[in-house]
């Protein structure tokens, strides 16, 4: 046994609304720069629907993450040789427009434009090379709400085995939000498929992230992700991606998407795992045996062996007791309501999903479901929502511990329909969904109160083990278009000159002192 | 000191000081810098093609030239390699090779020139490092006839004379009366080649130092502790 401490996440997608803060907090941060406008560390996605980058999903197109070859992981792209051989022109890339041109607008027309009859207008132009674009055809988030035909949308490949023609009937469409980031997993196929070393896992935290000085841009990160969530920087010639905002976290604060997000859906803690399991369990023949696999890595960090074991592994004490409050823990292990995405990657990732609820509310008042014992909330695979595109989502096609999970969650909230309706406490449902009246009134706390402490159980970092001067250290973290770490800079350079940090203005507006 | 004694015994020793001194140093300093810099994400069209024949080509008449040039003399006629068909071989694969790197970098540069979203992403440098590198290798091309009409002829004194004087540089004892009676189009293709060092570190072509062959025997996962002190 050999104990790590994960930084991991759960986002519950019952509680999501769609409303982007996580991306739009996350990009004003991290990837406001030039060659990153379209990459989107986080992104929130509208299901079904094909997605950012288109078809992500899909690996039969990009050959992403990892696959069983006689009874060994293997990256679905192919061996090492095989990706050096490729290294020349990477077949598995995507191109810009599989995610989309990214464009301003020329806003500054809005105050230079003369005199008219009709009102200016800002028109589109492409932050690629500054033409402009007659009209704006993809985005980051171009299915919106269901925005556009289903025929393309579900395109969704968990929509596989199920009938896109009965879910394209207006009464039967569904819908959920699907927020991503990084999953900075446990078996990462874009550290495996690095030729130069540079994208690597850190021990303290799992953090997985890209050595910038070492990246040489042989983009076989962007390929090998099969969450799509590493980027090439066309501007640096350098792979990005979600970095787990390790500034903020070894300072003990959640990521900057969890602390804005106004739905309090998501949540930080530790997991400690014996990372002497990871080659097997993500070695599992039958996919759908992944998730359970993947629970059985995780360690108990009640457990005084774990414990012991884990102080002999450098783990430090205050990380253990975070691990023992992680609301991770919580909601993986202890409920069995949290999911890993696309297990059947084999990448192991650590952010975990809470599956929807959707019910169908008309239904429900007309009384035409079928209901709990309580008579009132309706049951698990009643939802709108079919188990099976949760299950293709969260499990490799499982469906079981999806539908437990679903039905735990009602049976929650019949739990407390009982207490604060009725006055008295039935625990019927609970029975039924096989969790404990304690259980149920910790699922409430965690789930719908969604307290900030109970969220976030983020352990501080531990510089003093980990820099011989750490005061000098203060203030260099972060992106920079430089070496800014090293020693000897200089503005001044013979070598390839640094373009601007910042998207250029293309015709910049009048100051308030030149404007007539 | 006239000029062709400038541009071959100076000249060598500039290149390669230029191109070990400012690798290292621009390693050393600016490693952000040091990249393949692939446009690849901007336009995929024709890369499959023309990046591999290009980079094919080019590695494999680079390891010519090393092999051709530098092998002492004995050392062919050790392993009874005629100077003629040491000459036939040279000029076969040189034409293969270089119509192969020829057909791919030129597909390049156009693509470079052409398509609006990478030559925005350009900088002047990439086209100009290309395009030298294009002319050097037409250069190259254009010396085949003369070389085949030396090789029907069965003379091999220019072979010998820039071997001879590759290695008069290499041994630190240049010696550029060699190339005093060799034709103008191989004094220009190597004074080209001898600038692409020149020109080297201040380019992209930096990533040819990191061809990642330590992939090949590296465990797949990295994780880095970063403790001082336990």
């Amino acid at each position: 046994m050999k104990v790590r401490a994960q930084f991991a996440f759960v986002f519950n997608l019952d509680k999501c609304i769609g409303c982007h803060t996580c991306s739009v907090t996350c990009k004003n941060v991290w990837s406001n720069r030039k060659g990153v406008e379209y990459a989107w560390f986080n992104n929130v996605e509208s299901k079904p629907g094909i997605g950012y980058p288109k078809q992500w999903e899909n690996q039969e197109i990009w050959k992403g993450g990892w696959e069983l070859k006689n009874g060994k992981i293997q990256l679905k792209s192919g061996s090492k040789l095989d990706r050096l051989l490729n290294i020349f022109a990477n077949p598995d890339m995507p191109e810009i427009d599989d995610y989309y041109e990214p464009f301003t607008f020329d806003y500054a027309h809005l105050q230079n434009a003369p005199l008219l009859e009709a009102a200016p207008t800002a028109r589109p132009r492409s932050l690629l090379d500054g033409t402009r674009m007659e009209k704006i055809s993809w985005g980051p988030n171009w299915e919106d709400d269901l925005a556009g035909e289903s025929a393309k949308r579900s395109v969704d490949k968990n929509m596989d085995d199920i009938d896109r023609e009965m879910y394209a009937q207006f009464e039967n469409t569904f819908h959920m939000y699907l927020p991503r980031i990084c999953n900075h997993c446990l078996n990462p196929s874009c550290v495996a498929a690095c030729p130069s070393g540079s994208i690597y896992k850190r021990e303290e935290d799992g953090i997985v992230l890209v050595d910038q000085d070492k990246c040489r841009g042989w983009r076989m990160c962007v390929s090998s992700c099969p969450y799509k969530k590493v980027f090439y920087n066309w501007e640096s010639g350098k792979a990005e991606k979600c970095i787990g905002c390790y500034p903020r976290v070894e300072s003990g604060m959640p990521t900057v998407c969890s602390e804005s997000c106004v739905g309090r859906i998501r949540y930080n803690g530790i997991m400690l795992y014996d990372a002497d399991k990871i080659e097997a369990m993500a070695s599992m023949s039958d996919v759908q045996d992944l998730y359970q696999a993947q629970l059985d890595i995780f360690l108990d960090p009640n457990d005084p062996e774990v414990i012991r074991q884990a102080r002999l592994d450098g783990v430090p004490e205050d990380w253990i007791i975070a691990a023992q409050k992680s609301p991770i823990y919580k909601m993986a292990i202890d409920w069995k309501i949290a999911f890993p995405m696309h297990p059947e990657f084999r990448t192991l990732p650590m952010v975990w999903y809470v599956p929807p609820l959707s019910p169908v509310q008309s239904q429900i008042d007309q009384g035409n479901l079928p209901v709990g014992p309580d008579g009132a909330i309706p049951r698990g695979d009643t939802m709108r929502l079919p188990v099976k595109y949760l299950a293709n989502l969260l499990t490799a096609g499982k469906e079981a511990p999806i539908r437990s999970a679903l039905n735990r969650l009602i049976a929650m909230r019949s739990y407390q329909r009982s207490v604060h309706v009725e006055g008295k406490a039935d625990l019927r449902a609970l029975e039924t969904a096989g969790i404990s009246e304690d259980q149920a009134k910790d699922m409430y706390r965690y789930l719908a109160i969604a307290n900030y402490e109970d969220r976030f159980v983020i352990p501080t970092g531990h510089a003093e083990v980990s820099l011989e001067d750490f005061y000098s250290f203060q203030g260099q973290n972060g992106f920079t278009f430089g070496n800014d770490s090293s020693a000897g800079i200089s503005p001044n350079s013979l070598f390839p000159e640094r373009r601007k940090q910042t998207v250029d203005s293309l015709a910049p507006a009048p100051s308030a002192d030149e404007r007539p | 000191m006239d000029l062709h004694k400038l541009i071959f015994e100076v000249y060598p020793y500039v290149a390669l000081t230029v191109f070990l001194l400012g690798s290292w140093i621009r390693f050393d300093t600016e490693q952000y810098t040091w990249k393949s810099d692939s446009s690849q994400l901007l336009s995929k069209k024709y890369m499959r093609v023309a990046s591999n024949f290009f980079h094919l080509g080019i590695i494999a008449i680079f390891f010519g030239h090393l092999v051709g040039l530098l092998t002492p003399h004995a050392i062919f006629s050790g392993l009874s390699v005629s100077d003629m068909a040491h000459q036939w071989l040279a000029i076969s694969a040189g034409a293969v090779f270089g119509t192969l790197c020829l057909l791919g970098g030129a597909t390049l540069w156009l693509r470079r020139m052409l398509n609006t979203r990478v030559r925005a992403a350009s900088r002047w440098m990439d086209i100009n490092i290309l395009g030298w590198l294009m002319i050097t290798l037409m250069l190259g091309l254009s010396t085949l006839p003369v070389s085949i009409m030396h090789a029907n002829e069965g003379n091999a004194i220019t072979m010998i004379a820039l071997a001879e004087w590759a290695q008069s540089i290499v041994y630190l004892r240049p010696n550029s009366d060699l190339l005093l009676h060799i034709s103008l189009v191989y004094k220009i293709h190597v004074f080209c080649g001898m600038s692409v060092f020149l020109f080297f570190p201040f380019t992209r072509l930096v990533h040819v130092w990191s061809v990642p062959l330590g992939y090949l025997g590296r465990a797949y996962q990295i994780v880095r502790a970063k403790r001082v002190r336990v």
